[in-house]
């Protein structure tokens, strides 16, 4: 259905405006402290709201970040609110120690989700996003872990069981590695394929041909 | 094939039955097609004779990449893409994505809008526990109540197809509302199949929730607890019948369920029957909803201004509502152009699968089939 056109004209658009070391929205490269947050060009490229431009990520100043920068230090890279939505960033060193703080003395009890997101022009290409929430206070945070190429993050399942088949979701899709996964396999695509389709550089006509054609019998899938 | 054809398994097979398993154990297929699995769903069994020891999914047979094809379509383009994932409560998936990218844009649906989403969204609830029931109830061998809840579902879709024109897939919402306004009737038909429902509710209520034969089929089958189900995600029907009063739609309320009195049903042991009774109960309080909602729909405008070309400001949003299967959020990110950046879909279903293993282990084969269908599973939405 897409032309070829189309896919490449699409795959300029990721560009996150500057090259290099530039980031997605409101991750931050250094732990700046609160100052400015990559909330960047926000103001210049919001064309839907003619009203005040508010900043969509701002900095968070809460008990509960405050709670975690007081705990973990360096640890956190830096806490935002998008939308109202509180996220912390974090140092992947630290995650399964984050996390496990997170599930028992902050009672976020439910991992609700656990996936991933690709910025190939970043330095740290990988965001790795979970999303915790708390059946005691009502609360959901996110939590936001950059992660470069080729490197690997300790998987959550001790803490939270539900995350064995995200992080294979994860690992199939993006193909990153979880540490210590009791069992790390694709899970939606088959087992013997190649490539990771949700990778920005993954065209969405792609496929792994070989596979498709011997074990559909049929020269694409297309 | 998704999970390796015939030679990986058997490679499989052999593996477990020297290291795992003893010798006895033996590993069946269940499925991709198998009538019980409610679509291409392969569980692997390992059994000792006919109790089961492990179970294992293979999914991915309808993995369409529903994410990636997000990441090529403007945000009204991908809208009816949604409704393939869940496609028997396609009203609710895009309840859920016409809100997150609202959301996305700081921007809220007209109260009327909200109102007639509600309702919409309610019957698609009762619509999707019909089917559920009566497939359910198929599946352990009582044929009758099949054909009842197809017949309550049809008034259901009936009312969809005055709306918007389809059945299933129906596309029923637009990001900032409504497209349709209410057709002239519609109260007037949504209170007929409420008023009516009570007592068809009955009936399965006569045919099933007594029977000493549905009972011993589901009574203590497939238990878990209300600590098993959080850990492992668990949500929905599930989740409540394990005795966890929890409900997205009064934890944080959406759409316009603030506004109406409802209960939350919960079990208490966790099992088939229990899931049984919650979902029933859930049909009932859906149908109270649509009464309340259909009192007093506001007058007013249908679809806020969003504009024809949706740039939603860089940044990112995460939203959930309870769809009939429990828990399904969207992960929206946006890098300021008119196609999301990404897009990631939590889907009650693939979630809920996983406690499969720990609700089979130990019962019989027969029981599989019940655990499966009490988990209520869309293969869709499992593998989108």
């Amino acid at each position: 259905m897409v032309d070829e056109s189309k896919a490449s004209q699409s795959s300029d658009s990721l560009k996150p405006d500057a090259a290099g070391a530039e980031s997605g929205p409101g991750t931050p490269q250094t732990a700046d402290a609160p100052g400015v947050p990559t909330a960047k060009p926000v103001a210049p490229a919001k064309p839907a709201a003619t009203k005040t431009p508010v900043p969509v990520q701002v900095p968070l100043d809460n008990e509960l970040s405050r709670r975690y920068r007081e705990r973990f230090g360096a640890g956190i890279l830096d806490a935002l609110e998008d939308r109202k939505q509180p996220y912390l960033v974090i140092d992947a060193a630290k995650l399964a120690e984050i996390g496990r703080y997170s599930r028992d003395e902050e009672k976020f009890e439910l991992l609700e989700d656990f996936t991933a997101v690709d910025w190939p022009r970043r330095e740290k290409r990988f965001d790795l996003i979970a999303i915790l929430y708390s059946f005691t206070h009502n609360t959901r945070l996110r939590l936001k872990i950059p992660l470069a190429e080729g490197e690997q993050a300790a998987s959550l399942v001790e803490i939270w069981p539900t995350a064995n088949w995200l992080e294979r979701e994860i690992f199939d899709l993006f193909g990153i590695v979880f540490a210590g996964h009791p069992n790390l396999r694709r899970i939606l695509l088959p087992d013997e394929w190649q490539g990771h389709p949700l990778r920005k550089d993954y065209d969405i006509l792609q496929q792994d041909t070989p596979w498709v054609r011997e074990n559909l019998g049929i020269e694409s899938g297309q | 094939m998704p999970g390796g054809v015939g030679n990986t398994l058997h490679e499989d097979a052999t593996q477990t039955s020297k290291t795992l398993l003893g010798a006895d154990e033996l590993v069946l297929n269940m499925g991709p097609q198998h009538p019980s699995t409610h679509g291409v769903l392969r569980v692997k069994l390992k059994l000792d004779g006919e109790r089961v020891r492990g179970t294992e999914c293979v999914i991915g047979y309808l993995h369409r990449g529903v994410e990636k094809i997000a990441e090529h379509r403007t945000y009204q383009q991908f809208a009816p893409y949604v409704d393939r994932m869940d496609y028997v409560a396609a009203v609710s998936n895009g309840l859920g994505y016409c809100e997150t990218v609202e959301k996305l844009l700081s921007a809220e649906a007209p109260p009327r809008a909200r109102v007639i989403r509600t309702i919409l969204t309610e019957l698609q609830r009762i619509a999707s526990h019909l089917l559920w029931l009566g497939t359910h109830a198929l599946d352990i061998g009582a044929l009758t109540p099949l054909f009842y809840c197809m017949r309550e579902r049809e008034e259901i879709l009936k009312i969809f197809e005055k709306y918007c024109g389809a059945r299933l897939t129906t596309h029923a919402f637009r990001i900032g509302g409504l497209q349709y306004e209410a057709y002239d009737l519609f109260e007037k038909d949504v209170e007929r199949f409420c008023k009516d429902f009570e007592r068809r509710i009955q009936e399965y209520v006569d045919l099933l929730t007594g029977n000493s034969i549905w009972i011993g089929r589901t009574r203590n089958v497939g238990v878990l607890s209300a600590e098993d189900c959080i850990a492992l995600g668990a949500s929905g029907p599930v989740l409540r019948a394990s005795g966890v009063k929890w409900d997205l739609r009064k934890a944080m309320p959406y759409a316009a369920y603030d506004q109406y009195q409802f209960e939350i049903p919960v079990g208490t042991r966790g099992d088939t029957y229990d899931r049984y009774i919650v979902r029933m109960e859930e049909m009932r309080q859906s149908r109270l909803i649509c009464l309340q909602a259909i009192e007093n729909i506001p007058p007013g405008a249908i679809l806020a201004r969003v504009g024809k070309v949706l740039k939603p400001p860089p940044g990112e949003i995460y939203h959930s509502i309870e769809s009939p299967k429990g828990i399904l959020g969207y992960y929206i990110v946006s890098d300021g152009t008119i196609q999301p950046y990404r897009v990631r879909i939590r889907p009650p279903s693939f979630v809920n699968l996983q406690a499969l293993d720990k609700m089979a282990r130990g019962h019989l084969v027969s029981d599989v089939v019940a655990i499966i269908g009490t988990i209520d599973i869309v293969l869709g939405e499992v593998d989108r």
